[in-house]
């Protein structure tokens, strides 16, 4: 006993001068731990890493890590970010606000693409990619014509943007505080009043209505748990465990809009609990592309065929799908994700 | 994933309350709810730790934050709006604080957190929460607005609520310690003029923060209203930057540095710059000018009442101090009327007011217009966008009208 205390106080003792400096509070970060997390990207090139890609290989990545949402060419799917075009519309009624149009510094580009994207597998590119990534962006954006184009630390800072000089210094101080600084009027400060115009012409305020407020508050949602003998006994296959491995990789490409998982919502595209052997649209409350629904009702039911077929090529598979996906290519991929999605269907 | 897991069911059933007595040939002789014995007047109630965190009442289920799905593409990266047509006073409810993630609401242990400081410092250091929690603190009463907040209105009326106009606002009492003493600790280098503050979320948000800004009145606090932050606010730890657009608290906050310029990042070039008439924009716009909305009556809070006392409601705040005096009309601005001032009055903090009238039953057109401590009235619409166009779309202060028609029903609107 004695001897176990000794031990567990040197312990102590020798863990002390690790972490103890001059500092009264907090201690001194390392280097490795201050590199760790000094990501960031300034204009005049300030934490720049060494590396280079050319166009071509950035449009591969970006076909498999970023079309999903931004298209092929950066002209976005759905809500998604736009990043190319819309050069010299920043005063029309309508601009278009992309990385070519209105972003002043590239360094903004790598800085963000490094730290956030893909959404939903952050920092998980390498500064190559990344090089590679925001030359291609470049290309979109008719900056480079030449897909043999490499971005590197080297030549980085040469690349113009078209509104590198669109910004200025807020200015409100000076031109709009002192014309709002005012004595006011409080009686008969004008002759009429006339509605000109009104919200509910647009009418594109949410849905809830009283009738739904008042069901809400006097029922109760109660889970009732069925005794099991009520149920029907699950389909219990045995996994290939190294094809699921591979497919939770392959799953990053999906995660932006699906999820699974015990805590898994619908997002931009429904959960995927559950996916394997089900109907087409089986998630209740998502609300499926009208080609989905139907397919549904005439019997679609998500199997190793349906989905190989589908994941191979969204769109031919399901004219009008809503899912904004290149597809899978190879054929291990496509038997890994079906693994994985079965893992969750169980 | 278990087996019992997947063998359980859950049903959803509803079961309707036995509340309502229909009692109507008791009326004559008065209210049953008076005359007759109900049930939470015999029957016992639930006893204390029943709820071990409390909830509001069954019968406050629509309070609650709500969104605008249409707005962004992803849940993940979205905003919802607090119901501030549902409260009164100026503290915002922790759990009615709108949301805006970028990458969704990062949940991780306290103790798994840290914050570092780097860049020009004489000693870049990492702290603990434990570590954090051992500087003086102090506690501070401010509001968030988003510098999106009410965009969707400035090109004309759209979203009929105040909670979808004007929502993307709260005010909260924050317990942190100043911002100047964690950087004190570190020792800026006198070339130190900027910092960039981060998130530890999947979006590693990030912000530049003027230095003279970061030691006059930032905070890193770690509690909100008294209690730890939540994780849609950032738990554990979160930067509060008074009076400026909501963006730059950057919540999940891991990492300052100190440099000598800005950074430039995409939430602060590409997002939250004002684009004017002339295809520039102004960045850095980090104060939030004076603004107030009328909360009652408004869409979503029409009077249910026939003509007589009315009141009605709203909040006002500033950027640049406090709120000594807001003005209200009913009649759409041909005549205003100062408002009354209730509750504490602090710096950079949201303010309540009530203007209590005779409605005679006609056709109302409210409007609010705060009066800040440093003399600045908030404009109209029409002056805002005549000085920067119709595409600036953030920082829109504006004066609010509300149209209230004759049965109490209340529509957002823009008058001549």
């Amino acid at each position: 006993m004695l001897k176990f205390l000794k031990l567990t106080a040197t312990i102590c003792i020798m863990s002390v001068p690790i972490y103890a400096d001059t500092a009264s509070l907090g201690r001194l970060a390392t280097s490795a731990e201050v590199n760790a997390w000094n990501i960031d990207v300034r204009p005049d090139g300030l934490g720049l890493p060494v590396g280079s890609g050319s166009v071509a290989e950035g449009e591969e990545i970006f076909v498999e890590k970023c079309a999903a949402c931004h298209g092929d060419f950066g002209e976005a799917v759905d809500r998604w970010p736009v990043l190319a075009g819309g050069q010299g519309t920043l005063t029309d009624d309508r601009p278009v606000k992309t990385v070519g149009s209105y972003w002043p510094y590239l360094s903004t580009v790598y800085d963000y693409v490094y730290r956030a994207m893909p959404f939903g597998n952050a920092q998980s590119l390498s500064p190559d990619e990344v090089y590679a990534l925001v030359a291609y962006i470049l290309y979109v954006n008719d900056t480079v014509d030449d897909e043999a184009f490499i971005l590197s630390n080297n030549n980085f800072l040469d690349m113009p943007q078209e509104n590198s000089e669109g910004f200025f210094m807020d200015d409100r101080a000076t031109v709009e505080y002192p014309i709002f600084t005012r004595n006011v009027c409080m009686n008969n400060c004008k002759k009429t009043a006339e509605i000109i115009l009104r919200a509910a012409v647009i009418d594109v305020t949410p849905e809830e209505t009283a009738a739904k407020v008042i069901e809400a508050k006097t029922k109760s949602e109660i889970e009732i748990n069925l005794d099991d003998e009520l149920i029907e006994e699950p389909i219990i296959e045995v996994l290939n465990q190294e094809l699921v491995t591979a497919g939770t990789k392959i799953f990053k490409k999906c995660k932006a809009c699906h999820k699974v998982g015990e805590k898994a919502k619908n997002g931009t595209g429904p959960s995927l609990n559950g996916i394997y052997l089900a109907d087409g649209a089986q998630v209740e409350k998502y609300k499926y592309s009208k080609a989905l629904r139907s397919a549904s009702e005439s019997g679609l039911v998500w199997d190793d065929l349906t989905l190989r077929a589908f994941l191979t090529k969204p769109k031919k598979f399901l004219k009008g799908t809503k899912m904004s996906f290149s597809g899978l290519k190879k054929e291990k991929d496509l038997d890994a994700i079906i693994e994985f999605l079965k893992l969750y269907s169980q | 994933m278990s087996n019992k897991t997947s063998r359980r069911r859950f049903l959803k059933t509803g079961i309707v309350a036995g509340t309502g007595l229909a009692a109507s040939n008791a009326v004559a002789e008065g209210d049953p709810l008076i005359t007759q014995k109900q049930p939470w007047n015999q029957d016992l109630g639930s006893g204390v730790d029943e709820r071990p965190y409390g909830m509001p009442s069954a019968f406050e289920v629509d309070v609650k934050r709500r969104s605008v799905p249409w707005l962004t593409a992803d849940p993940v990266s979205s905003i919802n709006f607090t119901p501030l047509h549902e409260l009164d006073g100026i503290i915002t409810p922790n759990g009615l604080c709108f949301e805006r993630h970028h990458g969704g609401v990062a949940e991780y242990d306290p103790a798994s957190h840290r914050l570092m400081i780097n860049g020009l410092v004489d000693k870049e250091l990492v702290f603990t929460m434990e570590d954090i929690m051992r500087f003086p603190r102090e506690n501070r009463t401010y509001f968030l607005e988003c510098a999106a907040n009410s965009g969707m209105e400035w090109r004309g009326s759209q979203l009929n609520g105040c909670q979808f106009t004007h929502g993307m606002i709260h005010n909260v009492m924050y317990t942190g310690v100043p911002l100047r003493l964690l950087l004190e600790e570190a020792g800026i280098k006198s070339n130190g003029k900027w910092l960039l503050a981060e998130g530890a979320d999947a979006s590693g948000m990030t912000r530049s923060i003027p230095m003279e800004k970061a030691l006059d009145d930032c905070l890193v606090a770690f509690k909100m209203n008294g209690e730890s932050l939540r994780p849609e606010q950032g738990y554990p730890l979160r930067l509060v930057v008074p009076g400026w657009e909501g963006n730059m608290w950057v919540k999940w906050l891991r990492r300052i540095e100190v440099g000598d310029q800005p950074w430039h990042h995409r939430e602060e070039t590409s997002k939250y710059t004002d684009l004017l008439k002339d295809g520039k924009a102004r960045r850095f716009t980090w104060v939030m000018d004076a603004k107030s909305v009328i909360t009652n009556p408004s869409p979503q809070a029409p009077i249910l009442h026939s003509k007589g006392p009315t009141i009605l409601s709203g909040v006002a705040w500033s950027g640049r101090g406090t709120i000594p005096r807001v003005d209200v009309t009913i009649d759409g601005g041909k005549n205003w009327n100062t408002a009354r001032m209730s509750g504490p009055s602090f710096d950079k903090s949201m303010h309540r007011f009530y203007y209590e009238f005779n409605w005679n039953g006609s056709d109302l057109l409210v409007q609010s217009r705060a009066h800040d401590s440093t003399g600045y009235v908030q404009p109209t619409k029409d002056e805002l966008r005549f000085i920067r166009g119709k595409n600036s779309i953030y920082h829109n202060n504006g004066i609010q009208t509300w149209h209230i028609n004759t049965k109490g029903v209340a529509e957002n609107v823009e008058i001549s």
